[in-house]
């Protein structure tokens, strides 16, 4: 007998299953972001963008960030550190090849080092290996790192994306194509638009999910709305337009990762320049800012508040927003007090993320309310590094620092907010020599208080991190301990 | 004929000259600096003046001037700054995007406006002139990117006939490239089929009110006939001189359109070699282009002064 409806059902139950098939077994990625990395080499530029797609997707380190910050086992499996703390002794993996099938071994690791501290070095973090004053070879998995003295973050720096292990035989052609040790290899670039990475399979570590991963670059902030909403890509990391993601939430095709960075978003003042040199005015300024008004206005509600220049995510954060409360009268007071009743008027230079764009309207409006006139430029970032960073020519300015566990810059008296504090840099001295983990601490909360009772910067926030993605990717990093997109671990739900 | 010929090509190149000048000057003497940029705020000094070193920034600005102009002569318009890759190779790709997306706009532009041009003319001063004529009101007064930004929330996000913008390359299928193309080409049309409209029609009424309109009319040509046989040719000249400019404008122009649509184009490499301070890429496409609308308008000069020989004696 003729069954239609059975047909039927079994043609649709094929066709489900064929689907089912194909979709449980997708094995790539898009993954947009806002900025194109300049070229490939993680070890000869600031650019984060290139870590963002290199970071342990191609190259690794000694030592790396997992997804919660803390640092972990890289290429080194394991290492001894001496007892006076200066002579460590890394034990690497054996067996690891880099993507051109040259293997990994301790000449690498001498070469990678080298390399960074070298004299012509154009390592933008080259203070990371400032303290190294040998590498050695012990034999093909055994290397041992000499320092000057002690460095209680020594296994932290190596973690950097600037202090990846690169090997001599490739180092000619990395900026264009990268070859690394990771769990993925190079594939393509088509400059302006995508990078191609696919699954090596020759990784000494666990074989990652995915086959392909495809890195788009979109610095449009409608287009990138436009491109997720589309879902030309399947993620979009460090979203630009935080205005949008209530829409996201919404819909049940996407999902929105809110995570911290390192990003402590600050109000840089300069410490030189009257009436910006008295502790009472840099105090004034800081009561007369609202920074809750400033998150919800700038970020849409995406920022944590900070009062001090660390991550507060940070097992040795101090919660500091309290030495600088919106209290506007107090301003008043502190401005009359400083010999300035009447107000004054100073800079506001603003660089272009809109974090500072749009922050430095709200600012100069809380400002004005205390009686402060800024008059506002918005700058390049070339324009902004030469006059502000490099010129120290600027009253007060709107940046995000996000390089991990930067509260050091506070020890250079030369760096552009001009802070010269002879109690830090000693504390500063104190704390790169220290190893034991509770003195450490108790230095770097110390740190916290003297500038936040010193009122070197406005403390704004800490910028938040957030992804949108496809509801089926499983695995992405929520926070971002360094600017990474790491898919070692990513997959696609069934 | 070739004293004038001749005397066209060294004012061409005398143009040229100054255009290297101005163009070197003018972004050399922006603020910023390349390895600066590169290396970030952590940076020390030192690292900094090595990697000026290494591209060669250390030299004074003359030499790096003659460098930059011998090595162009040569065909070779040096090293990006940052992408390390070098430019002539950069421009070759993206030129791939740029300028079948010029043409692809002016193609557009050229179908619209000439039926709309010559509807117009025929209709004038009627409702379907006046209707045309306000259509192109409206498209030279709405933003391109604006238009662009809508031709996306519809056709890409509520009907997804196209995606929302990329463009993957010519060797993953001629008719994917067509098709990632066709949006930012009728946002890049609109505009310009606008004033192409305008131009047609008043081009199109000049030339029928001339004499020999009004004798082939007298001779018993029908109006149809004679806009066909007659004034359209004539009408033309104007309009391809627009035609002419536009296109020049569509292959610099398309920065804005390019970054809505993340097209991988020489507007983005410019606006992205900008903000990087790679003084290099930006002197050289900008020459580039200077050197295509110069070399351009030479052409047009000369075919100009074949056909016409008034315009010889002239100069």
């Amino acid at each position: 007998m003729f069954q239609p409806k059975k047909i039927f059902t079994a043609a649709t139950f094929a066709v489900f299953a064929s689907a089912g098939v194909s979709l449980s077994a997708q094995s790539d990625i898009t993954v947009a972001m806002q900025l194109e990395p300049p070229h490939l080499d993680p070890t000869s530029a600031a650019a984060g963008a290139i870590d963002s797609v290199l970071y342990s997707n191609v190259f690794e380190g000694l030592t790396r960030f997992a997804s919660d910050g803390s640092i972990i086992a890289g290429l080194a499996e394991s290492w001894d550190i001496s007892s006076d703390g200066t002579v460590y002794t890394f034990k690497l993996r054996s067996g690891v090849k880099f993507h051109d099938g040259t293997s990994m071994d301790a000449n690498d690791v001498k070469f990678s080092l080298d390399r960074a501290r070298a004299e012509d070095s154009t390592n933008a973090q080259k203070a990371l290996f400032s303290g190294i004053t040998d590498v050695a070879v012990v034999n093909d998995t055994t290397v041992k790192v000499s320092l000057d003295k002690p460095n209680g973050s020594f296994l932290f720096n190596m973690a950097w994306g600037d202090a990846v292990i690169v090997a001599p035989e490739s180092i000619e052609g990395i900026k264009n194509k990268p070859v690394g040790t990771g769990a993925f290899t190079f594939q393509n670039w088509v400059q302006g638009d995508r990078i191609e990475l696919s699954r090596n399979p020759d990784y000494w570590g666990n074989q990652p999910a995915l086959e392909k991963a495809t890195f788009k670059f979109i610095s449009d902030p409608t287009a990138a709305f436009a491109a997720v909403m589309a879902q030309d890509v399947d993620v979009f990391t460090g979203f630009p337009a935080p205005e949008n993601l209530p829409q996201f939430e919404a819909d049940p095709r996407f999902q929105v990762l809110e995570g911290s960075t390192e990003g402590e978003t600050i109000l840089s003042t300069n410490n030189k320049m009257p009436p910006l040199d008295n502790v009472k005015v840099r105090k004034a300024i800081a009561h007369a800012i609202d920074r809750q008004a400033i998150i919800d206005g700038a970020m849409f509600g995406y920022g944590t508040p900070i009062g001090t220049h660390f991550a507060p995510h940070n097992p040795d954060y101090v919660d500091l927003t309290g030495n600088s409360n919106y209290d506007p009268e107090l301003s008043k007071k502190l401005l009359a007090e400083a010999g300035l009743s009447e107000g004054f008027k100073t800079t506001l230079k603003l660089p272009p993320p809109s974090y500072a764009r749009r922050g430095g309207e709200i600012i100069a409006s809380q400002l004005r309310a205390v009686g402060i006139e800024t008059e506002i430029s918005n700058l390049e970032w070339a324009q902004w590094l030469e006059q502000v960073f490099r010129g120290k020519d600027y009253g007060l300015t709107i940046v995000s620092h996000t390089e991990p566990m930067d509260i050091g810059i506070y020890a250079r008296p030369d760096y552009y907010f001009q802070y010269d504090n002879p109690e830090f840099q000693s504390l500063m001295t104190e704390l790169t020599g220290t190893t034991d983990p509770a003195e450490r601490s108790s230095m770097l909360k110390k740190a916290q208080r003297i500038i936040s009772d010193d009122y070197v910067n406005g403390y704004l926030f800490e910028l938040a991190f957030t992804t949108v993605a496809n509801a089926k990717v499983r695995g992405l990093w929520k926070n971002a301990p360094t600017q990474a997109t790491d898919l070692t671990g990513v997959s696609w739900a069934d | 004929m070739l004293r004038y010929i001749l005397k066209r090509a060294i004012s061409l190149i005398i143009s040229l000259c100054l255009a290297s000048i101005i163009i070197f000057a003018v972004v050399e003497i922006a603020p910023g600096d390349p390895a600066s940029f590169m290396l970030g705020i952590n940076a020390q000094e030192d690292t900094v003046a090595a990697l000026r070193a290494e591209l060669g920034l250390d030299q004074d600005k003359l030499s790096r001037y003659f460098t930059w102009v011998s090595g162009m002569i040569q065909g070779d318009f040096g090293t990006s700054y940052t992408y390390r890759s070098p430019v002539a190779e950069m421009i070759r790709e993206r030129i791939w995007v740029s300028l079948p997306l010029a043409l692809y706009a002016l193609l557009i532009s050229t179908l619209i406006a000439f039926p709309a041009g010559i509807y117009a003319a025929t209709q004038r001063g009627k409702s379907g002139d006046l209707a045309v004529m306000g259509a192109t009101q409206f498209g030279i007064a709405i933003p391109n990117f604006w238009f662009a930004m809508i031709l996306v929330v519809i056709f890409a996000l509520k009907l997804r006939w196209f995606s929302a913008g990329g463009f993957l390359g010519w060797e993953n299928g001629i008719f994917q490239s067509i098709k990632s193309l066709t949006l930012p080409a009728i946002a890049l049309a609109l505009p310009q089929a606008s004033i192409l409209s305008r131009v047609m029609r008043s081009a199109l009424i000049e030339t029928l009110s001339e004499d020999y309109i009004r004798t082939a009319r007298a001779k018993g040509f029908g109006k149809r006939a004679v806009i066909w046989r007659h004034a359209l040719r004539n009408a033309l000249i104007p309009v391809l001189t627009i035609i002419g400019l536009q296109f020049s404008f569509l292959m610099a122009g398309a920065i804005i359109i390019e970054q809505v649509f993340f097209l991988p184009g020489l507007g983005r490499l410019v606006f992205q070699a900008i903000t990087q301070r790679d003084l290099i890429v930006v002197e050289s496409v900008v020459m580039l282009l200077v050197f295509a609308v110069i070399t351009v308008n030479f052409i047009v000069d000369v075919t100009y002064a074949i056909t016409d020989p008034r315009l010889r004696r002239r100069v």
